[in-house]
């Protein structure tokens, strides 16, 4: 914080995005700066074209994070959100791509394999499908859980645990 | 006899070995791993939807209960999140103190990785002399805070508290003697002595770490490790350096790298990690010693920052801003923000959409233990089973987290 003025972006962050929009042009957004934070929007059939020229030109070589965004009154419904890291250069950037439920966004685990797990929690938590992924199955829940606890409609607390009835009778005490 | 058939065995998930409930679905060819397939989610709780369901404050005691092993550094990296959504920044005091608590958790959580892991290679004895000095941090938090794990100590805008003189110099407590923080820290490097005398050059655990599970640079960077895991591998990426927060550009300390990436270079980078931490925690306090014991350690932003107890007797505006804060919760501006900070085992991030009103609408925590997880598969591959045990170890994982 402290020397970073909110919502302006640092030169190191701005000579990027100009290389970034050099190569792309209109096809990523960039978004009003956050913070401090670098955030650019793009198509989810551009999405991997942008992280390995940000992987392999820019210098991001490390992907921090993904994970997704409900707006739940917003068309397209979702936003998938990756954090990618320059250590050395001291710059974040954010890549957002919107989708709607069921569409499906690129796996990015052909370009960093580690992006494995967050994607699966992604799916199992939104049910957004991730194609070209090796192992999309839930991660977190139980394979039989239905439904996705992370998008803003799933009710908190009011789903019913299913514990194990006959194990409860055992006990002649607990109430039925 | 020639071996063709492999077998399929679950390592977990009640093993001792597993660090909590984790279950490695393992497939052997004799003794030798072919395939890793770790199965998560026993612990599993829910808590970004939790988080996303508590006002900003409350959600300081749900971050606690995610990574056990560091509750102040998951307090930390709530706060700083919230802090760069309302443009808030604690003085200079607040910050020291933060770093200092910061440190003193990550030796603590060394310290647990170290005994456990060692233990699971046979070496017994560590465990006891590394729980004795964890037993020491612990009772520092305990003076600090009242609380020994889940501390919720680090608040948005500051501290819950300046910390009481006992913490430095040390008191009694039912008749049992609570080290300061000064005598701790300036007995620490020599106990790191004593545990580098048992297990450095013991050839027994040289032979069961070296060369063991070994990943390359450009694995570990693919596999998007964090933390001392990716830095054995020889990748200089402390969050601590790259993305300083809480004034950790104003410290002196190195990060420390391994070569060749294998389960001994894990456990040198993080002996190495628990000299630095020391000499960070000494610097902190000298700073904090120079700004003297009446220096504020919160911020005074009224709007997002409760007023201290004693004005609300004579000051009506502090009696309703503090009755504001407590009943309706603070409202940062929309935005959004990812922070990241060096945990015990790695970038431990947060990333937070709020649109304005008392509770974010995304809350999303990047656990790096979770991430780390997946290199045990390449890491353990080709080695004997009960190298497995070692390669699980040395990446730290706690489930906790893994599972949230």
């Amino acid at each position: 914080m402290g020397d970073v003025r909110p919502d302006a972006l640092s030169p190191a962050h701005a000579a990027l995005g100009e290389r970034l929009s050099a190569r792309f042009g209109e096809r990523v957004a960039s978004e009003p700066p956050c913070r401090g934070q670098w955030i650019v929007a793009v198509a989810p059939a551009e999405l991997l074209a942008v992280l390995a020229f940000a992987r392999d030109e820019l210098g991001l070589g490390h992907l921090s994070d993904v994970t997704a965004v409900d707006h739940l009154e917003r068309a397209p419904r979702f936003d998938v959100v990756y954090q990618l890291a320059a250590p050395q250069l001291g710059v974040r950037l954010t890549v957002k791509t919107r989708v709607a439920p069921g569409e499906a966004v690129p796996s990015v685990t052909e370009l960093w394999a580690g992006a494995n797990y967050p994607e699966r929690e992604v799916y199992d938590l939104f049910g957004i499908p991730f194609e070209g992924h090796p192992h999309l199955a839930r991660i977190l829940l139980p394979d039989e859980f239905e439904g996705h606890p992370l998008r803003r409609d799933f009710p908190l607390g009011e789903v019913e645990v299913d514990f194990d009835i006959p194990h409860r009778k055992r006990f002649s005490h607990a109430p039925n | 006899m020639r071996q063709t058939e492999t077998i399929t065995v679950n390592m977990g998930p009640q093993h001792p070995s597993t660090h909590g409930v984790l279950r490695l679905v393992v497939e052997l060819e004799g003794e030798t791993v072919k395939r890793v397939e770790p199965v998560i989610g026993y612990l599993h709780t829910g808590m970004e939807k939790e988080l996303e369901n508590q006002r900003y404050i409350q959600a300081v005691t749900v971050t606690d209960r995610m990574d056990y092993l560091s509750p102040l550094g998951n307090n930390l990296v709530w706060c700083l999140a919230v802090e760069r959504l309302c443009g808030l920044e604690p003085p200079p005091k607040g910050q020291y103190l933060r770093v200092l608590l910061a440190e003193l958790q990550r030796i603590s959580s060394h310290l647990v990785w170290l005994g456990s892991h060692v233990m699971d290679l046979g070496a017994t004895s560590v465990f006891l002399y590394c729980l004795r000095e964890r037993e020491a941090v612990l009772d520092l938090f305990e003076i600090a805070s009242g609380v020994r794990l889940m501390t919720s100590f680090i608040r948005p805008g500051g501290l819950r508290q300046d910390v009481p003189p006992e913490f430095y110099d040390g008191t009694m407590v039912n008749g049992r003697g609570m080290l300061g923080l000064r005598r701790f820290i300036a007995d620490f490097p020599s106990r790191i002595d004593d545990y580098e005398a048992l297990l450095t050059g013991n050839p027994i655990f040289c032979q069961r770490t070296q060369g063991v599970g070994r990943l390359s640079a450009q694995q570990a960077v693919d596999l998007c490790l964090t933390g001392a895991n990716l830095r054995a591998s020889g990748v200089d990426y402390d969050v601590r350096k790259a993305f300083p927060y809480s004034r950790y550009d104003e410290f002196d300390f190195a990060v420390p790298l391994g070569a060749n990436g294998d389960v001994f270079d894990r456990y040198t980078c993080r002996i190495a990690e628990l000299r630095q931490s020391a000499r960070i925690v000494t610097q902190a306090l000298a700073r904090i010693d120079a700004l003297g014991p009446d220096a504020p350690v919160n911020s005074d932003d009224r709007d997002y920052v409760p007023p201290p107890k004693p004005e609300l007797a004579w000051s009506m505006e502090s009696l309703i801003r503090h009755f504001k804060i407590w009943t309706e919760g603070i409202k940062p501006p929309a935005g959004e923000v990812y922070v990241q900070i060096e945990s015990p085992r790695g970038e431990l991030g947060v990333y937070l959409v709020s649109a304005g009103g008392n509770k974010p609408v995304r809350a999303h925590i990047r656990p790096p233990a979770f991430v780390n997880l997946q290199a045990v598969g390449a890491m353990a591959k080709g080695h004997m089973i009960a190298d497995l045990v070692a390669c699980l170890g040395s990446l730290d994982p706690v489930l906790g987290e893994i599972d949230r």
